[in-house]
């Protein structure tokens, strides 16, 4: 992965007398110290990390941690105190008024705010186009340009409408729009989802991650939701009185929190949005293969006291599942014949989820599921794994379940499983 | 009992001013006199070139479409009384004093507006200033009027215009300052220039705050008409001293009809102005 952004040692000081906190910084006092005793705020402190091409990093904290701070020194809305944020291997704090402009235009596709911050004034069309117009561009091209992203955020039909006719998501979808219209790779978005009501929040989430998909930018992500932070975020930075506190996946957040105080952060979170299928699934016991013969197969699902087993071809491509009680009466059918073929009516096919579904929708899967354990394939429909209702159980009960339990053992998982059939 | 020995020379410092000036510019004071004089003049004579009825169609058609078509009906029976009692000359007269005063105060206004939003040094220097314009008794301002520009229309316009000024200079740089930080940090964000910010962004956003403060100084302006008209500034004021003079209360009670019906149109329109956007 190429990096895009990298913060060097970035403080911000809000007051009169910046050094002096910065110093104070160093010898060690804190954030309310500084306050009460030179007045002066300490907006970021000290923080350093990079952010890669094209992912969403995601800065999470309280109110006050210095979210916006930050997210604001990126493009120098905010002058840094001290500190180098290098992009794209300029190092835009050296830059001057006109060059920061150009950067600007060149590297950055605006900024998304909580209340939108979309032109009143202005018809959809016209906000939208409103940078590729700052930049000079011409009226056809930028028109027939905002029309194209008009189409991608979903607002065909509303170009000629102001905003105070259209509801807070049409408004945000603007404000994306505005955005995505130029041509620059780097996307701020501050708080872009929390004046919405869950639903539409929920929605415009998926929409983002689904345009993320398509264009491709570097997105910096602020937002105070831990569970956004974690549906949206590849990496994510959780903040704490202008430090950051620690830079991980979501994974590595939750299982290993490096300090009490995201630990005490993560602790709350609903673990089924963050936990996906691949989390939770375990890795197969047993298979059959398309060339086995029923006596075969049987064998192997009585040696694992299941009640079915999933069916591959020798490149591990799902074939389908055969429940141990048809298979029986098949036998029995054809019992004086030496050698049975495998007949492909035995086959039903299973519900299959992708590795990265979420818990939740997992288990809306499973409860669809007529027989059988979750197959978990790849995107070329090749098993990779199996996932039991216990798993699930254990999942949203908080114990981490699957990959380390050794095959064939009857963990609390299993015995479930055996009980439902 | 003299609590004190010496008197502080104000009216003195001030006469001394305005002499001097008169004295050293009055050559500038002349030219300046003759451009706004011909300003109104133009104005004046080519409402009055046109038939009344003209004229109060194309009042009527701007109203209505600014403000509805109740003001629009409003505006054609108020013109027509005018007409009918006889006061349309002077009316004529007025509204060219007003709008000629009201284009300076607009053309000096809002660039101070604008940069008094920009500079908050300016902007605590302008302050007092405008205060201190605004709570002058607008008598007052004729004085030194009457001393640069003599008496009539001139003078007139002049003491409209600096009573008028203060609450346009006010709005604007409220209005502007009134715009949303996220929406000026978005146009930086995107790298927009100053100038862009300015004419894209917080004009713009600001113009019902600015409208208000052109109707409002429009007012003011109507208001200075009468007192203008003592010093020979002409129009409905004059009609109003004069009833005043005489003690006759029906032309007096005739004149002031015919400023509040202009009031109310002028008013109409320019709060038309503000919101148009809305609905277009
Ligand atoms: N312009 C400013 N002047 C002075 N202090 C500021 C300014 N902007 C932010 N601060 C201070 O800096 C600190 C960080 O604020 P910031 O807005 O970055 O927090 P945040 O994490 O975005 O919080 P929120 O979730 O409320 O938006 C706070 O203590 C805040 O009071
Ligand atoms: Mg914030």
């Amino acid at each position: 992965m190429k990096e895009k952004i990298e913060v060097k040692n970035l403080s911000k000081i809000f007051g009169r007398y910046p050094q002096k906190a910065l110093e104070a910084l160093k010898a060690g006092m804190s954030k309310a110290e500084i306050l009460k005793e030179h007045k002066q705020v300490v907006g970021v402190d000290n923080v350093s990390f990079k952010v890669y091409e094209r992912e969403i990093f995601v800065l999470m904290g309280l109110s006050g941690s210095g979210k916006s701070t930050l997210e604001r020194l990126l493009n120098r809305l905010h002058e840094p105190t001290s500190g180098r944020i290098i992009i794209d291997g300029t190092d835009i704090t050296r830059l001057g008024q006109k060059e920061l402009r150009e950067f600007r235009r060149k590297h950055f596709c605006g900024m998304v705010f909580q209340n939108f911050a979309i032109l009143p004034h202005r018809n959809v069309l016209e906000n939208v186009e409103f940078g590729l117009e700052l930049q000079g561009v011409e009226r056809d091209k930028r028109r027939e340009q905002a029309s194209r992203v008009i189409k991608q955020v979903g607002l065909e039909g509303n170009e000629e409408s102001y905003p105070s006719e259209l509801s807070g998501g049409m408004q945000q979808r603007v404000g994306l729009a505005r955005g995505l219209a130029v041509d620059a790779s780097i996307m701020l978005m501050d708080e872009a989802f929390s004046a919405l009501d869950p639903l539409i929040r929920r929605q415009m989430q998926d929409e983002l991650l689904e345009l993320q998909e398509k264009m491709q930018k570097t997105i910096i992500f602020v937002t105070h939701d831990l569970d956004e932070a974690f549906r949206l975020g590849d990496r994510i930075a959780i903040m704490k009185d202008g430090r950051i506190e620690q830079i991980g996946t979501a994974e590595q957040i939750i299982s290993k929190p490096a300090s009490d105080y995201v630990r005490a952060f993560v602790e709350d979170m609903n673990r089924a949005a963050v936990l996906t299928a691949g989390n939770i699934m375990e890795p197969m016991r047993e298979r059959a293969f398309m060339g086995d013969g029923p006596r075969t197969i049987l064998r192997k699902i009585r040696r694992n006291n299941l009640t079915g087993i999933l069916v591959t071809d020798t490149k591990r491509e799902l074939k389908g599942y055969i429940k141990a009680s048809e298979l029986v009466d098949y036998i029995n059918e054809h019992k004086d014949k030496e050698s049975i073929p495998l007949d492909k009516k035995l086959l039903c096919q299973p519900t299959r989820v992708n590795k990265d579904m979420p818990v939740n929708e997992v288990i809306n899967a499973y409860n669809e599921n007529e027989f059988g354990p979750l197959a978990v394939v790849d995107d070329s429909d090749r098993l990779e794994g199996v996932i039991v209702r216990g798993a699930i159980i254990s999942a949203l009960a908080g114990e981490s379940a699957g990959e380390d339990d050794g095959p064939g053992k009857d963990t609390p998982a299993r015995l479930k499983e055996k009980e439902k059939k | 009992m003299i609590m004190f020995p010496f008197r502080i020379p104000i009216k003195d410092w001030i006469s001394a001013a305005v002499d001097f000036l008169v004295s050293e510019l009055g050559a500038v004071f002349d030219g300046f006199s003759a451009f706004i004089f011909f300003l109104v003049n133009n104005l004046k004579d080519g409402m009055l070139f046109v038939h009344p009825l003209v004229l109060i169609a194309l009042i009527a058609f701007i109203t209505w479409r600014m403000a509805g078509w109740q003001i629009g009906l409003f505006s054609v029976l108020g013109l027509l009384i005018t007409e009918n009692i006889g006061l349309w000359v002077s009316f004529v007269e007025t509204l060219a004093l007003v709008l000629t005063a009201e284009v300076l105060v607009m053309i000096v206004g809002l660039p101070l507006g604008i940069y008094a939003a920009r500079s908050d040094r300016f902007n605590s220097f302008i302050r007092p200033i405008l205060d201190f314009m605004q709570t002058m008794p607008a008598f007052v301002y004729l004085i030194p009027a009457v001393m640069f520009f003599g008496l009539g229309l001139v003078p007139g316009v002049v003491a409209t215009f600096v009573f008028a000024l203060p609450p346009l200079i006010r709005l604007t740089n409220l209005g502007i300052r009134q715009v949303p930080k996220e929406l000026t940090e978005a146009a930086d964000a995107f790298g927009a220039t100053n100038m862009q910010k300015l004419f894209k962004v917080q004009i713009p956003v600001a113009k019902p705050t600015i409208m208000a403060g052109v109707n409002q100084s429009i007012m003011l302006g109507l208001s200075m008409v009468v007192i203008a008209a003592m010093i020979g500034a002409g129009g409905v004021g004059t009609n109003v001293l004069r009833g005043i003079q005489r003690l006759q209360v029906g032309e007096g009670f005739e004149a002031g009809l015919v400023i509040v019906i202009m009031a109310i149109i002028l008013d109409r329109i320019t709060a038309g102005l503000g919101q148009r956007k809305k609905a277009g």
